[in-house]
């Protein structure tokens, strides 16, 4: 698509939304019988699934560490998920990719309670609509609740950028492509930051600003992330009472 | 107190009194919240059952596992968990000789065996010598989440002991979700399904009635609603002599 005149017009943007508003969000739990916990997330166009394996063995022996579990984030882009086709395997994007994305979630997972045991987390992109790596990253932290593995808290996480001079939450694709800034964030429901990055140029009073919507965006995730586990279970007795 | 099924996520505040917190939870500037995603439960202390997750190995438990190696002189037994259990040849029951280890037990055969000792780095030590402890060679072995082991085994063995009667077969919950049954082929499916739906239900109240009425249905002939009425009174009755014991 070529760039258009306007992303904003008249304060709604080109996708119909207000410049504080996320994109619609759907999720599942548990959708992997062989996972010990998945989730398949749904943000806007983004499509991705995420499947958590672990505590487990660690192979090859080497990576292993006496005093805690290590986690393992593999960012995982399909070759169908973006319109040309994506050559598969590792590249350097997705290589940073799982490694911000594990350090997103390392804080908050008790990774000393198992020493010696290595705790996988697989994320593919089925569809690739700008922000994979929030999308990826709030799959991660459900399917990581979904496994039973012990955590302070969960994590979710969003996007502010800049498009036509204003402060925009959670860019698509075109926001991506042709606006000024982009600056993705994970953090805890209690305001502690995991992720920070930033592509573009922001004044340090956007940032500040753009840093609050992101909060809002988070917490509005949190609550989405929190009704889908809960469903995984309270669907089971409405289930029950039909038969 | 209608407080105890109630569903948490990680992270969610429980109380106040860090005195409470038991497993499940974490304390942070003097609260405690829940560390996993599962189903809280306040009797004196605040724990929180996952409800899902590995077996983390424990002293004194029994576990059912299964031989995968055997080396020099012990033989390495899958327990289900992340880590691995060793059984050293001077932990069975017998003097055996090292070249004859392969001949007592062989790779991929079951033991219900007990976990000795763990150390911190996770090492885990099995034994063989205790009575209640023997070779699986008989019936069927099938697995549960291992956190939904006390629910299936009941209050004080209620539900097992029901299960037992209702069902004629011999069950036994290891600590690491392997159960193990036998009796008649027919029992055994029934057992089997039955275990199936209070590991899928463990999470919703009233679960002890609804099993007694699965049970009676998956058995019950329609035809013969009054025998399957006195068939309950004498159920009744043989799980309160159980209970008694």
């Amino acid at each position: 698509m070529a760039k258009p005149e306007k992303l904003i017009e008249n304060g709604i943007r080109l996708d119909g939304r207000k410049p504080d508003e996320l994109r619609p969000i759907k999720i599942k739990v548990g959708v992997l019988n062989r996972a010990d916990g998945s989730c398949y997330f749904e943000f806007g166009g983004n499509k991705v699934i995420a499947a958590v394996y672990g505590p487990r063995e660690v192979h090859p022996r080497h990576m292993q560490k006496s005093t805690s579990a290590v986690v393992r984030y593999k960012y995982n882009m399909a070759s169908f998920s973006v319109e040309d086709r994506k050559r598969p395997g590792p590249d350097r994007r997705s290589i940073e990719v799982s490694k911000v994305s594990r350090e997103a979630l390392e804080p908050v997972i008790f990774q000393e309670y198992f020493p010696r045991s290595a705790i996988d987390i697989f994320v593919e992109v089925l569809q690739a609509d700008a922000g994979t790596r929030t999308a990826g990253i709030n799959a991660a932290s459900i399917a990581l609740a979904d496994a039973g593995i012990p955590m302070k808290s969960l994590v979710s996480a969003c996007a502010v950028g800049k498009v036509d001079d204003t402060l925009v939450l959670d860019l698509n694709k075109d926001e991506d492509n042709y606006g000024q800034a982009d600056m993705p964030i994970a953090m805890t429901p209690d305001g502690r930051i995991t992720l920070l990055q930033m592509d573009g140029h922001l004044s340090s009073d956007e940032f500040k600003e753009g840093l609050e919507m992101a909060k809002k965006g988070c917490l509005e995730i949190a609550q989405l992330q929190r009704a889908a586990l809960l469903e995984k279970y309270t669907s089971q007795i409405v289930g029950d009472s039909n038969e | 107190m209608k407080m105890e099924k109630k569903l948490v996520i990680p992270g969610d505040f429980l109380s106040d009194d860090v005195k409470l917190a038991d497993e499940g939870t974490y304390v942070e500037d003097g609260k405690v919240f829940s560390s996993v995603f599962g189903i809280v439960s306040i009797n004196k202390q605040i724990r929180v059952v996952p409800l899902s997750g590995k077996y983390i190995p424990k002293r004194d438990d029994i576990v059912i596992g299964i031989v995968t190696e055997v080396s020099f002189s012990n033989w390495i037994v899958d327990i289900r968990s992340p880590y691995e259990g060793l059984l050293h040849i001077s932990e069975f029951p017998r003097r055996i000789d090292n070249a004859d280890m392969s001949k007592y037990l062989k790779v991929g055969e079951s033991i219900m065996t007990l976990v000795s000792d763990v150390d911190e780095t996770m090492k885990v030590e099995l034994t063989l010598n205790d009575q209640r402890l023997r070779q699986i060679t008989e019936g069927r072995v099938i697995e549960i989440t291992p956190s939904k082991v006390p629910r299936v085994i009941g209050k004080n063995g209620s539900m097992i002991g029901m299960l037992k009667n209702e069902t004629g077969c011999n069950i036994f919950i290891a600590q690491n979700g392997r159960v193990w049954l036998t009796g008649k082929d027919k029992n055994i499916d029934l057992a089997v399904r039955t275990i199936q739906k209070i590991e899928d239900e463990s999470h919703i109240s009233g679960l002890t009635e609804r099993i007694v009425k699965f049970l009676k249905e998956e058995k019950g002939i329609p035809a013969k609603k009054q025998v399957k009425k006195t068939e309950e009174d004498k159920s009744g009755g043989i799980l309160d002599e159980l209970l008694d014991k």
